[in-house]
């Protein structure tokens, strides 16, 4: 997609004027039903295009952005009331200013679980946002609003972020291309911190060649985010028509076992005899601690998570109280009044695990699980160029269908949080429709997991996938 | 690890949340439920195995002492809630002499 309206913005064919007024016409049209935007500035987007330069890799490409990653002069409201009323970016997240380096434009602001903590976008406290394969259904998350703006082509490409699947389940529920980099593989030098140790920015877009364009503007050291790693950046294009021909592929028997839907089941073993029958070597393999990664990210990513948000007090951006009586008093309000009820559990959860007598007993345990989790990868990639998997164990369910239990979506995030625990790069690729649970023609996709810095064979590997 | 028994209002407190009696009592059985599949975690004999805190290596860095560009004042400012003379203004935190 992104490669053919380059084609056409370099013959003059089309102008990015002409893109983003076509794409905001859209958003006016379908976006009411959708709801994947918080908001977007066409004027501001049209004063950037006028000055697009149509010879850099993204030149005059507008591209959508998660409500959590910051652009000078924009809102990012991390789907929060807490940000909602009055803030403006005052400045650019490094993949912004990476971006605008390469010459895409970023154009709307896309809807989120609230402060990421979600997956399926039921969370944002400012906006219901829909699958368009079927309204009656989340889109998943928390990028869902990513995912739903590229699914129903409002949107040429989207970032997302993904802290335990929230680039790759929405993507994989919207039937689009979602990829997860790796730890340190991008700057998140202005991305709203859930989990600081698990949290990547990543593309989510209509083909892998898309999210490998994105991927190879968006990565590379950043001397403000002191995790981003200082290794070259590999070209992600030159290789990715290379298939799957003699690469060995690895099935976990944890991640094939009882809870998928069918449909799911059968979509995605059918992707891999396909990869098989093009040349890859399909080789049986196990991770032998994959039911211990949902409690052991449960631990560690609400205990980042109270930390981080322990900056949202009132005092310096955002919400604060009308009328506190102290300063303890304008914490408690403030926080009280700008915080969604999961964000609340997740802070209690985390500062619970945190505190005095249970420090050892939860938060060191599941850092040392977490080491156990990484070993399962580092073993199997020693036999295996890339590992396949379904995304999630069901299509996206209906809106409201979760009811008062919130562990029921955390359970079903145990196909992709792994990836963040152990910081390895994944992708989401779609291969194919069920009719499941009433819904019809229902995306399902293919997760590929490959070994830290291994994009651009995953890349490679989902390119292949996607000629299904 | 027996029978979890948080104690929400005290961690709200500490988390500096103010929350009504009817998130306690909300929150309550869906943080138990939580924790106690986070028990499980209970059942892995992790002795000897070092943590991890972040799974790509991290290191110190230091940047360059040199002057550089940062958020002119306003820019720091300008979502301040309530804001005078240049300065972020807050209740006031001492107490009457």
């Amino acid at each position: 997609m992104i490669s053919t309206l380059r084609h056409q913005l370099v013959s003059g064919e089309t102008t990015p004027e002409a893109i983003l007024k076509k794409l905001a016409g859209d958003i006016s049209a379908r976006d009411g039903q959708t709801g994947a935007y918080l908001s977007h500035d066409l004027e501001s987007a049209l004063n950037e295009a006028a000055n697009a330069d149509l010879s850099l890799p993204l030149g005059g490409i507008p591209i959508a952005i998660k409500d959590n990653i910051n652009v000078l002069g924009q809102p990012c409201t991390a789907g929060s009331k807490f940000l909602s009323e009055n803030y403006e970016s005052p400045y650019d997240a490094t993949v912004i200013q990476k971006l605008r380096a390469a010459g895409a434009i970023p154009f709307g602001r896309t809807n989120l679980d609230e402060f990421a903590m979600g997956s399926a976008t039921e969370n944002s406290a400012l906006k219901l946002t829909r699958n368009p394969h079927d309204p009656e259904r989340i889109p998943g998350g928390s990028s869902g609003g990513s995912a739903a703006a590229v699914a129903d082509l409002t949107a040429i490409a989207a970032l997302g972020s993904d802290t335990g699947g929230s680039i790759r389940q929405p993507a994989s529920h919207c039937g689009v291309v979602g990829l997860k980099p790796s730890y340190g593989r991008v700057s998140r030098f202005g991305l709203i911190a859930f989990a600081s140790s698990l949290d990547q920015i990543g593309p989510l877009t209509h083909s892998v060649e898309d999210a490998a364009l994105i991927l190879q503007a968006i990565a590379g050291y950043d001397e403000r985010d002191s995790t981003s790693l200082d290794v070259p950046v590999p070209d992600y294009l030159t290789g990715l028509n290379d298939g799957v021909k003699g690469l060995k592929l690895g099935l976990p028997k944890e991640y094939f076992g009882d809870g998928i839907d069918p449909g799911v089941r059968q979509k995605v073993e059918k992707a891999v005899q396909a990869l098989a029958d093009q040349g890859a070597e399909l080789v049986e393999i196990s991770l032998p601690h994959t039911q211990y990664a949902v409690a052991t990210y449960y631990v560690i990513a609400p205990a980042e998570a109270s930390s981080n948000l322990s900056r949202f007090d009132g005092i310096r951006y955002g919400h604060r109280t009308a009328s506190p009586t102290d300063i303890l008093d304008l914490y408690k309000k403030s926080r009280e009044e700008g915080f969604g009820p999961e964000v609340k559990r997740r802070i209690i959860l985390g500062t619970y695990v945190l505190s005095s007598g249970y420090y050892d007993a939860y938060y060191s345990q599941a850092q040392k699980v977490r080491t156990l989790i990484r070993r399962d990868f580092e073993n199997a990639f020693e036999k295996v160029d890339a590992i396949l998997s379904p995304v999630a164990p069901s299509p996206a369910r209906k809106i409201g269908a979760l009811g008062d239990d919130p562990l029921q979506d955390y359970l079903a995030d145990i196909f992709t949080i792994a990836a963040n625990l152990a910081g390895i790069p994944a992708i989401s690729v779609p291969v194919g429709t069920v009719d499941s649970d009433g819904g019809k023609n229902l995306p399902v996709g293919l997760q590929i997991l490959g070994p830290h810095l291994g994009e651009a064979k995953l890349l490679q590997i989902a390119k292949a996938a996607e000629a299904l | 690890m027996s029978q979890p028994a948080i104690d929400v209002r005290y961690v709200a407190n500490l988390a500096r949340l103010e929350l009504s009696d009817e998130e306690i009592n909300t929150f309550q059985p869906q943080l138990e439920a939580i924790l106690k599949h986070v028990e499980t975690l209970s059942q892995l004999d992790v002795s000897g195995i070092e943590p991890t805190s972040y799974p790509a290596p991290v290191f110190d860095r230091m940047r360059d002492d040199e002057p550089h560009e940062s958020l002119p004042p306003e820019a720091v400012l300008q979502n301040a809630p309530d804001r005078a003379q240049g300065q972020i203004r807050v209740p006031k935190v001492v107490a009457d002499a």
